[in-house]
């Protein structure tokens, strides 16, 4: 099950805990990976551990010219892309009133311009292809909503509607398109939160526990594989029972 | 029939899985011969692999039956 011998994955944001986890999970099942992000070390780090099969491709994503030249290179170095994985986001969180159009702007760009970008970028190889994987990585607050993130949330919130509108345009040609809502995930933020917060946050987790990235890669996992063919336009929520939607 | 006609009707029948018989040129791919935006989209690009042509979006656009896009490739191969 699940086996991803031969097929070719792009993945943004591949340097932070997330991203890293979904293309080491990738990588493990068979897939050739092509790892993304600004931070060449960190990128070259998850290489190294990788080994073969692996290609670093750094790149801004809040620069289009760099996001076509991103989808350009890994479309080359691997001779085709079989899954997008939209992970790279960024916050710039501020209440509303005090939000500066900057904030707005740059988080709109690296979060939903670049998963705009790169799967348009990619529905050519992959229509010919009859088979594509276009999974983003939303959150549950896309969906819920959370105060000092409007900015944020719309720009999860509209991946989510990016994505089930383009699940429909292509069904018919094998190619999926899905998100993945992490909730909670450990991160450096959330081991920096001090014990008081840290229980109160638990207290709204069924689950008990923050999420790992390793629980949102077996998500990924799932939905690259053949085996879920069909399941588009969905949004999986990986949260721990934080949020049943 | 040209060179360019026959190969172009080929595709098409290949493509869209239509009778020969009903490629005629004055056939409108959607309204004829069945096939939604994206086949026309995917029409396009056989058209372009097949004659080594590059058919930007604006003209595909235009291209909406068997003779508009044999004229077009005669008209840029």
């Amino acid at each position: 099950m699940f086996d991803l011998t031969g097929k070719r994955a792009l993945v943004t944001g591949a340097s932070g805990g997330i991203g890293g986890a979904i293309a080491t999970a990738l990588h493990a099942q068979g897939a050739v990976v092509a790892l993304s992000g600004t931070r060449q070390e960190a990128l070259s780090a998850v290489a190294e551990k990788l080994a073969d099969r692996t290609y670093v491709i750094p790149a801004n994503l809040s620069d289009p010219e760099s996001v076509e030249a991103l989808a350009k290179s890994a479309l080359e170095a691997m001779g085709g892309v079989d899954i997008l994985i939209n992970n790279a986001g960024i916050t710039r969180d501020q209440l509303l009133m005090r939000m500066k159009d900057a904030d707005w702007a740059d988080v709109m760009r690296v979060n939903l311009e670049s998963a705009f970008r790169l799967s348009r970028a990619m529905m050519r190889p992959m229509m010919k292809a009859r088979y594509g994987r276009i999974i983003s990585i939303t959150s549950v607050v896309g969906v819920t909503g959370n105060a000092g993130q409007a900015n944020y949330a719309a720009s999860k919130a509209g991946m989510i509607g990016f994505s089930k509108s383009l699940a429909q345009e292509v069904a018919s040609r094998g190619i999926t398109v899905n998100c993945i809502a992490p909730g909670f995930i450990t991160s450096p933020m959330t081991d920096a939160l001090g014990e008081d917060q840290r229980t109160r946050l638990l207290g709204g987790i069924p689950a008990g526990r923050f999420g790992e990235g390793d629980d949102i890669a077996s998500a990924a996992v799932y939905l690259s594989s053949a085996e879920a063919g069909y399941v588009t336009g969905q949004t999986l929520h990986v949260n721990g029972g934080m949020a049943m939607i | 029939m040209s060179d360019t006609a026959e190969r172009v009707k080929k595709i098409v029948v290949e493509h869209l899985g239509v009778e020969e018989a009903k490629v005629t040129e004055n056939a409108s791919f959607i309204d004829d011969l069945g096939a939604d935006s994206l086949d026309t989209v995917e029409l396009v690009m056989a058209f372009e692999e097949e004659f080594g042509v590059e058919i930007p979006d604006d003209a595909a656009e235009k291209i909406q039956t068997v003779k508009d896009a044999i004229d077009f490739i005669d008209a840029n191969s």
